[in-house]
């Protein structure tokens, strides 16, 4: 080619010259000209003036749509404002182009104007134009029209621009069908911007969008993906259409991990996030993320992350087998990832715990230094997440001691000595043998090793005196660190002022830790799903962390529900459709409970005012016990801190039990009397109990039986238990602790046992409890898991907190809040149960049912049968109403209960029923 | 890293906008697509610097000195042994894939879709290979016009536009695009709905091949156990077709014959399915009828992915013991566990040995071992594989007595091979309906074939 000749001609009066040419009637003429002026433009000479004759402008007129398409493209190519003014006609004329090759160019060449002049082409009315584009009958020109309006209206967040309505969402349907596969692509991120009107609009566009999920092409398939990934927030989670979307959603996105490594890597991002969203899509998938030899860096750290993310009860075994595997390699990242993966599977999956450590301490025989170095960072925290479980591995964790070399090591090695300083009989020493070169660790390790000297001076005062005057002079006299001063002070004030003091702060119990790290912040995962596909989700940053300009533009977030928003509603608009359409569902309650409390159904002009001041209090605690109580903490999704938040302090009046020693309940005090007598109800102590049972027979438990019972007196738990030594050898250093559990039930004390209990002994326990400790989703709700430490051994065994225990003295709910939230609750959480052979009159009822916490609100008979009306309230704030139903000579009573967290209904059943027939 | 678009070779010769164009800086905070887009020349070993052999710059919004910092970029993640597909300098993103000793790199500033850029990309290398048949610095530097006048075709203003190459070649050619050849017109294909396919072709025998292909990926622990396999299968079309054809294709799938109640002989349950552009997915969603026009001449139809448990065809037991600073001694059999009738062509069993053996000896009971030094493998090479059948090999390594002090990695024991006439799946080609209007009769050939995946056995040493 020759090309080069252009660049040549460099004479006088070019530029009438070039003119002259430009309107040559040559074509061949003209095209020489404007390979002259482009050169021209190359080299940095000033032909503006050509530019009315440049033959673009005169080609959007050629006959052949190539010629016509060519010169639109090029005139949006040419960045020089001063030229755009002349290219409006042409460009206009080339929107409406009978060829659709002509017109899908010139609808980019608007978005490139846009670029250059965006004033001119809103004046132009170019963006009209774009938009009826959008009718066009050419399927390619609608996919650049909706490119091009998408990348301008990104410009102008809160324009309106691309008005996406029923209608054109409709012709963007029909045009995803016929287009190519890039144009599918713009047109499902146009799509995922909709936002529809209720769940039937998002269902039809969802069963539009899926047969996307069988395009060969990737960026179709995760683009259809973001969609109905935003759409499924609209659906109702119990219908079937949204459980057979959830079933579509996981064989395409395990078919992207075939294809190419970029394409596996954007797409193993995006699972991430996906998986975080609704791990049920890819729960049954773990094996496709298994690690191949061949698979990118790249790929398997990902892969590797996923893993751990879907490790569950039913797959760990693989799991486990697979990391030992990774572990290893010689790939000193992949090994490191894959021995803090197997940290996190114990971590995780509490029946795996063992086997994790047991691999853990193969990995560490290995001698390999940073598996080492990696395994003993990932123990310290699964010691912490099993307290009591592991430390017998102590020993040889302390033979690598010499081997560790990096800061997070050495740190979790000093915190297992200093936390498990009485066990390790030359704790001093180890310690010691770090303070020598103090001054050269890290801030992180100095730190720790303050602490743990600290820690061990408290357990053994004795004999290490000195080190810990020691670490305390290096901490604050020799060392520079503010931190680690300010600390060092810290202790030497508490040390040498109140020791027991020390001893409650330094040694206090540690909060647990989470099972699930590294969680995406559920708003920022939400924004993210939004962006499926996009770079922010391969960085897993929102657009606004990288893309410079854009932080104004509003943050793109999931569709809401309409429907949860009114029930949400509901209860403090109080609005007439509100309070009116609940009866229509169960007129005949409705009425009768109006009649019942003399209140007006008509008018709500006092039950809202009441009821949106209590039912704000009761919606607090709901909001909070629907992520305690529904299914999503399985996800872990950041619930907990907020869950605590809720409960605290609705619990703290009830059950905050300050005496550390309980009254046990013979000698009940003059106040107790007092107490009783005032609320009228001294028929008998407290509610009712359970007669003990055994919890840990003695076979199990190397000689030692508990058995026991729960018990509420005078507004306080308690654990009521029996140790009998069936052993021949006395038992010493008695400890108890309690797993996680759903009402927060953790020891006030600790185990009050301060003398040997020697053979064939009994002893009586009353351990007070409260309701402020770690929540966790059990089941059976009331389940408790209790570790029973002795001399001997730790023991575990489980039981069934009965419900009454948590039905707290200011159970009783005002008449209008009743007859309010008892039509608030939604009639599906309404449940029904039989108390069978009971034969007891109402008045008896009621007061046997008072002394657990169980009030009457009100009590009416209706053609003969007595309908009770009851409340009462959990520790964690959840109300419970009933409705008791009871006939003449009918022995089967019949129990109505309403309730915002129903799965707690059937345990106060069993109260009800236990109650009634002790 | 200089831009080579400014010179001759990049003018298009009709006016296309030359990239060199100065930048204006606009700032719209997305961007469907890449900004600009990189073809480079991966770095010789005594020269850092590498050579950007194609540049072009779509929307003018991404400073074009910004590549300097690519191959320093990549070579940091290399060294950190933190390689990633996406890399970023300051604001600028880079995207890119390799292909031989190419770089393609698409750099954005925007949150870019960024597997619609991969998947580009890819297409990007597609086209290239099926109009230069290498795509290579060569073929790029012999063919700059068609080059540069492809990147304005298949991509503006960053919006990926016609990138089927058979469509292209009708009016995008090699004979350095005359502007007599530009006259032509565009075909209505790149605007059609059906835009893969070209009206008025002719052929004088109406004849469509098939070809089922399944491949087996399979992942062996070192004990024996199967980890994960599935079976990925590809129906491959060469159509010879006049007009404008309406194929329907039958297939023994499950779900098909669930719907329709019929339950005669063994149906497959694909677990998913992937069709190229052709076939009308909405129609395939409802009844599972998979129709179609096909694109003339060679392409994938569809594929498949079966998720079911396959027993490992061939399968390998292996005894690799080191003795130090002495020797490796390896014993492997292989054993076909598929039907006696059946033959594996082409088998290759790729065992690893440390990179330090020497002196290799062997011994086997039939087919031929290699030693590949340079790929740390013994490849033994067996023609024919008849079903049923137990084949051994063993090998004897020297270890130096000085030995490498490195940790070395494990790599599994490979696999290859391929058995005609038969698929794994059992998934059978029922029908080929072709209905054309001018109403002839056409043949379709059927072909299956199983072959090796990604095929990896672990071992202990």
């Amino acid at each position: 080619m020759t090309d080069s000749k252009y660049f040549t001609t460099n004479k006088k009066g070019e530029i009438f010259e070039l003119k002259a040419e430009l309107n040559n009637e040559k074509k061949e003429k003209r095209k020489e000209a404007v390979k002259k002026v482009i050169a021209a433009m190359t080299v940095g000479k000033d032909v503006r003036y050509t530019f009315s004759d440049v033959s673009c402008t005169q080609d959007c007129e050629d006959p052949n749509p190539l010629i016509r398409a060519l010169a639109v493209r090029t005139m949006g190519c040419i960045r020089v404002d001063k030229i755009t003014e002349y290219l409006c006609e042409p460009l206009r004329k080339c929107l409406k182009d009978e060829d659709p090759y002509v017109r899908k160019t010139a609808a980019v060449c608007v978005a490139k104007l846009h670029d250059i002049n965006a004033q001119m082409v809103e004046d132009q009315g170019f963006l009209d134009s774009l938009r009826d584009l959008i009718a066009d009958s050419n399927p390619m020109v609608v996919a650049n029209a909706v490119a091009a309006l998408s990348e301008i209206s990104e410009s102008h967040p809160n324009s309106n621009l691309l008005d996406l309505n029923p209608q054109n969402i409709n012709k963007l349907l029909t045009a995803l069908n016929e287009c190519t596969e890039w144009g599918q692509t713009f047109i499902l991120d146009c799509l995922s911007n909709y936002n529809p009107k209720d769940e039937r609009e998002a269902q039809s566009i969802c069963e539009r969008v899926t047969p996307r999920l069988s395009h060969a092409n990737s960026a179709v398939v995760l683009s259809a993906v973001k969609v109905l990934m935003k759409f499924l927030e609209l659906l109702p989670k119990d219908s079937d259409y949204y459980n057979t979307l959830l079933k579509k959603l996981s064989p395409p996105l395990v078919t992207l991990l075939s294809g190419e490594p970029e394409v596996q890597y954007v797409a193993l991002r995006n699972i991430n996030l996906i998986v975080q969203k609704r791990p049920e899509i890819l729960k049954q998938e773990i094996k496709v993320f298994f690690v191949k030899y061949n698979d990118p860096i790249y790929v398997k750290l990902e892969k590797l992350d996923i893993m751990i993310r879907l490790a569950s009860q039913a797959n760990i075994a693989q799991v486990l087998a697979e990391l030992k595997e990774y572990a290893t390699e010689v790939d000193v990242d992949f090994v490191r990832k894959a021995v803090r993966a197997i940290g996190r599977c114990a971590i995780k999956v509490e029946q795996s715990a063992e086997r994790c450590v047991s691999t853990l301490l193969d990995l560490i025989q290995t001698k390999v230094n940073y598996v080492v170095q990696e395994a003993i960072v990932v123990i310290r925290d699964i010691f912490r997440k099993y307290p009591n479980k592991y430390e017998s591995i102590i020993a040889t964790l302390c033979e690598n001691l010499d081997s560790l070399d990096e800061p997070d090591a050495r740190a979790a090695m000093i915190w297992i000595v200093g936390e498990y300083a009485e066990r390790i009989d030359n704790a001093d020493e180890l310690l010691e043998s770090f303070l020598e070169g103090f001054h050269d660790e890290s801030t992180q390790v100095q730190l720790t090793l303050l602490t743990a000297i600290v820690k061990l001076f408290l357990k053994k005062p004795s004999e290490t005196q000195e080190l810990v005057q020691q670490v305390l002079s290096l901490a604050t006299q020799d060392s520079d660190n503010p931190d680690l001063r300010d600390r060092g002070y810290i202790y030497w004030r508490l040390l040498s002022t109140d020791p027991v003091t020390a001893k409650e702060v330094v040694l206090s119990e540690k909060p647990l830790i989470s099972e699930e790290t590294d969680l995406i912040e559920p708003t920022l995962l939400d924004e993210l799903i939004c962006h499926i596909g996009s770079l922010a989700s391969v960085y897993h940053k929102p657009p606004s962390a990288f893309v410079e300009g854009s932080h104004g533009i509003h943050r793109k977030h999931l569709p809401v529900q309409h429907s949860s928003i009114d029930t949400g509603e509901s209860p403090v608009s109080g609005g007439p459709a509100a309070a009116m359409d609940q009866p229509h569902v169960i007129p005949s309650q409705g009425d009768l409970l109006g009649d019942l409390l003399n209140l007006d159904l008509g008018p709500p002009v006092n039950v809202p005012q009441v009821s949106s001041m209590q039912m704000g209090a009761v919606d607090l605690l709901g909001g909070g016990l629907d992520s305690l109580l529904g299914g999503d903490l399985g996800g872990g999704v950041g619930g907990s801190p907020a869950v605590g938040q809720n409960f605290i302090p609705s619990s703290v009046p009830n059950t905050f039990a300050p005496s550390p020693t309980p009254a046990p309940p013979a000698t009940s005090s003059g106040l107790n009397d007092l107490f009783e007598l005032s609320t009228g109800m001294a028929i008998t102590t407290g509610g009712y109990a359970v007669p003990k049972a055994v919890w840990l027979p003695a076979v199990k438990a190397k000689g030692l039986e508990i058995s026991g019972t729960f018990s509420r007196r005078q507004g306080h738990m308690y654990m009521d238990m029996t140790f009998t030594n069936k052993a021949l050898q006395h038992m010493t250093d008695f400890a108890i602790q309690f797993n996680k559990n759903s009402f927060g039930v953790i020891p006030t004390s600790p185990l009050p046992v301060h003398t040997p209990l020697m053979p064939n002994q009994s002893i009586e326990i009353s351990l007070p409890l409260n309701t402020i400790g770690p929540v966790m989703k059990m089941d059976p709700l009331n389940n408790l898991q209790v570790a029973v430490k002795n001399s001997i051994d730790v023991f575990y065994f489980s039981v069934l907190i009965p419900l009454n225990v948590f039905f707290v003295e200011d159970g009783k709910m005002e008449r209008q809040v009743f007859l309010a939230t008892w039509k608030d609750i939604p009639n599906e959480n309404e449940l029904q149960y039989q108390i069978k052979d009971c034969h007891l009159n109402a008045d008896t009822v009621s007061g046997k049912l008072q002394n657990n916490n169980i009030y009457t609100i009100a009590k009416r008979n209706v053609e003969g049968q007595d309908m009770l009306y009851q409340s009462l309230k959990l520790t964690n704030g959840i109300w419970i109403l009933a409705e008791l139903r009871i006939q003449p000579g009918n022995p089967n009573y019949t129990l109505s209960l309403k309730c915002r967290a129903p799965e707690v209904s059937q345990y106060v059943y069993q109260m009800y029923d236990s109650v009634l027939k002790n | 890293g200089v831009c080579h678009s400014g010179s001759s070779a990049s003018i298009s010769p009709y006016p296309v906008a030359s990239s060199s164009v100065t930048p204006t800086l606009t700032m719209s905070p997305f961007a469907t697509s890449m900004n600009l887009l990189y073809c480079l020349l991966s770095p010789h070993l005594s020269n850092f610097a590498s050579k950007v052999l194609i540049c072009r710059n779509y929307k003018g919004d991404v400073d074009m000195s910004e590549i300097d910092h690519f191959m320093p970029l990549l070579m940091q993640h290399e060294e950190e042994g933190l390689l990633c597909p996406v890399m970023s300098h300051g604001n600028v993103h880079f995207m890119w894939i390799k292909h031989s000793n190419l770089y393609l790199v698409a750099t954005t500033n925007k949150n870019s879709n960024a597997s619609l850029v991969y998947a580009f990309l890819y297409k990007l290398v597609e086209v290239f290979t099926e109009y230069f048949k290498e795509l290579e610095e060569e073929s790029i530097q012999d063919n700059f016009v068609v080059v540069y006048e492809l990147l304005d075709e298949l991509m503006d203003f960053g919006f990926p536009q016609t990138t089927d190459s058979k469509i292209l070649q009708e009016y995008i050619t090699q004979e350095g695009a005359k502007l007599e050849v530009a006259k032509s017109k565009v075909p209505t294909t790149v605007t059609n709905a059906v835009s893969w396919r070209s009206e008025g072709i002719k052929y004088k025998k109406n004849e469509v091949f098939i070809d089922v292909i399944e491949s087996i990926n399979v992942l062996v622990n070192a004990n024996g156990s199967v980890m994960s396999s599935d079976i990925v299968g590809s129906i491959k079309l060469k159509t010879m077709l006049s007009g404008m054809p309406e194929l329907r294709l039958g297939l023994n799938d499950r779900v098909l014959f669930g719907l329709t109640g019929r339950d005669k002989g063994k149906t497959v349950m694909m677990e998913d399915v992937k069709f190229h552009q052709c076939v009308r997915l909405s129609r395939f969603e409802s009844d599972r009828t998979i129709s179609f026009i096909p694109p003339d001449g060679e392409s994938e139809l569809m594929s498949y992915r079966i998720n079911t448990h396959v027993k490992p065809l061939i399968w390998i037991e292996s005894v690799i013991e080191k003795f130090s600073h002495s020797r490796v001694e390896i014993m492997v059999k292989a054993k076909g566990q598929f039907k006696k009738q059946s033959v594996a062509n082409n088998v290759e069993v790729r065992v690893p040995v440390p990179s330090d053996a020497d002196s290799p000896k062997f011994k086997t009971s039939t087919g031929n071992a290699k030693y590949v030094p340079e790929k740390n493998l013994v490849v033994w090479t067996i023609k024919s594989f008849p079903g049923g059948k137990e084949f051994l090999m063993r090998a004897h390594f020297g270890l130096p007595s000085v030995e490498n002090e490195e940790a070395e990695s494990k790599p599994p024991i490979t696999v290859k091979f391929e058995i005609p006439y038969f698929t794994v799946s059992g998934i059978q080609v029922r029908y080929m309906k072709i209905i054309e209007k001018s109403g002839y009769q056409a043949l379709p050939w059927v072909r299956y074939i199983t072959q090796s995946g990604d095929y990896q056995l672990r071992t202990n040493v």
